[in-house]
């Protein structure tokens, strides 16, 4: 399978990528690692007429200790946030959604602004950056401007970037100490998840999102609005497939996810020390 | 027909882009088309025949080939991203008539029937123990999940592996 011809332009800086934006307008897409676009482009599902390679801006790979979170840089791999120790010690969900990422050859290849610019319901970053309440700082003609994790999901495979937008960085705030879980279900080694959790302890209160369980990454906010309100692990998890809308493929019916919600939030909320 | 002359055919004003690929340490220089991906490169531009293309939707892991020493399915890449970059394919691990020590190991183990899947299971191998020299069977079981085998039941690649990283210590 061969993508259709496309123009290729290699981005050496972030103004150079905004500026091959502006001039294509939606005909453009960015390529960071390439590990969700080519294989939509090889199917024909993506036809972009220019790609815009930001591969290269190894300025934006990066983990920095901002006082109270961690910044990211959009282009740093799987692998790099998998092995990095201060991801380790401050945000320890997003390195355990991370290494459950596809295999080793995807994780070397993909990053994390790729991984949430694609926004699919079905990836397990998406998930972490929900639960432990990030944001992305997003560069664009109009200058730079922050988005809560939780106002950039929009729809299937959809986000509220413009086409002349771009993730630079992803800002984590810390949770160090503080219990978490991830959780997947899936069938075969290296597949995505049927139904996935992530939990996060706070001060703040309890965060819950899900994996494959809406067209969007979400959270379940019935789950977090029991937690907080006192209930058990245990009660809470029973409302995990409340007011969320899953669909049935090949591998689970609707039925069976609302039921894998419930079971492995149950196993994300004990793991998590509710 | 080869799949880049097939190329050719429906592109419409494909811009060419010069690449430079260091592959198995020898410069190479050619023009590609943009959509060219790495594993067609290989094969068919610089003639190198030993990477194989299973699945061609990024989950098999027969194209597996180190992308700066590291596994990447080159079928998942293209030859513009691995432009100024090294490339080591599977005629690139041995030194001369002596074989790799992964190499060995997998004929020793009889890690393989009918060997389509053995490039690419040799390569994510080689790489799985440069990132993890010391590997427990599970290590090795994970870090080969981006491989597939359809005759062994990986069972004598997984005992190949851990014998390759106890002849390393
Ligand atoms: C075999 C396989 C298995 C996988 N399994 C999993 C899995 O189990 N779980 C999982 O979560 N993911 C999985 N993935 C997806 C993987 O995580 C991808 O790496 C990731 O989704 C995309 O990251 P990328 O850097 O490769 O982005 P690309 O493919 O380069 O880009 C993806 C999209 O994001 C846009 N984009 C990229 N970077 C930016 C940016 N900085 N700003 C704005 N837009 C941007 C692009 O234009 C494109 O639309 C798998 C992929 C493969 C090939
Ligand atoms: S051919 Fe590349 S992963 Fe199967
Ligand atoms: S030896 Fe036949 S596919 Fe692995």
């Amino acid at each position: 399978m061969i993508p259709v011809a496309f123009d290729y332009v290699r981005a050496d800086s972030t103004e150079s990528a905004l500026s091959a934006l502006a001039q294509h307008g939606d005909e453009a897409k960015l390529m960071a690692g390439g590990h969700s676009l080519l294989p939509m482009m090889k199917l024909r599902l993506a036809v972009p007429s220019v790609v815009v390679d930001i591969g290269r801006l190894s300025d934006l790979s990066y983990v920095r200790d901002g006082d109270d979170h961690l910044a990211i840089g959009a282009l740093t791999r799987h692998r790099d946030v998998e092995m990095n120790s201060a991801i380790a010690e401050h945000a320890p969900l997003l390195q355990a959604a991370t290494a459950n990422v596809g295999d080793p050859q995807v994780r070397h290849r993909g990053t994390i602004g790729g991984s949430l610019a694609h926004a699919d319901a079905s990836a397990d970053t998406p998930s972490a950056l929900l639960a432990l309440g990030g944001s992305l700082v997003v560069n664009g003609p109009n200058g730079e401007r922050v988005i809560a994790g939780e106002d950039f999901f929009a729809g299937f495979l959809e986000s509220v970037l413009e086409p002349t937008e771009m993730i630079t960085e992803v800002r984590i705030p810390k949770h160090t100490g503080a219990g978490y879980s991830f959780q997947k279900f899936n069938r075969r080694a290296q597949d995505w998840a049927i139904v996935g959790v992530s939990a996060q302890r706070s001060d703040a209160g309890a965060k819950v999102a899900l994996v494959s369980m809406h067209p969007t990454p979400v959270r379940a906010t019935a789950v977090e609005e029991a937690l907080n309100g006192g209930a058990n692990a245990t009660e809470a998890a029973e409302l995990a497939a409340e007011g969320v809308s899953p669909s049935s493929d090949l591998n689970a019916s609707v039925e069976y996810r609302q039921h894998l919600a419930r079971v492995f939030t149950k196993r994300a909320l004990v793991e998590a020390g509710f | 027909m080869l799949i880049s002359d097939l190329c050719k055919t429906d592109s419409v004003n494909a811009n060419n882009v010069a690449v430079q690929v260091k592959v198995n340490g020898a410069s190479h220089s050619h023009e590609v088309e943009p959509r060219t991906l790495l594993v067609h490169y290989l094969r068919e531009d610089v003639g190198l025949t030993g990477t194989n293309v299973g699945c061609d939707t990024s989950s098999c892991g027969a194209c597996t080939v180190h992308l700066n020493g590291e596994s990447v399915k080159s079928c998942t890449v293209l030859a513009v991203q691995a432009d100024e970059m090294e490339v080591t394919t599977i005629e690139g691990l041995a030194n001369g008539d002596e074989m790799h020590p992964m190499q060995t190991c997998f004929m020793n183990n009889h890690a393989l029937q009918c060997g389509y899947c053995t490039p690419g299971m040799v390569m994510a191998s080689v790489s799985l123990l440069d990132e993890n020299p010391n590997p427990t069977e599970a290590e090795v079981r994970e870090g080969l999940e981006g491989n597939l085998c359809r005759c062994t039941g990986y069972h004598n690649i997984v005992k190949a592996v851990l014998d390759a990283a106890g002849g390393q210590k």
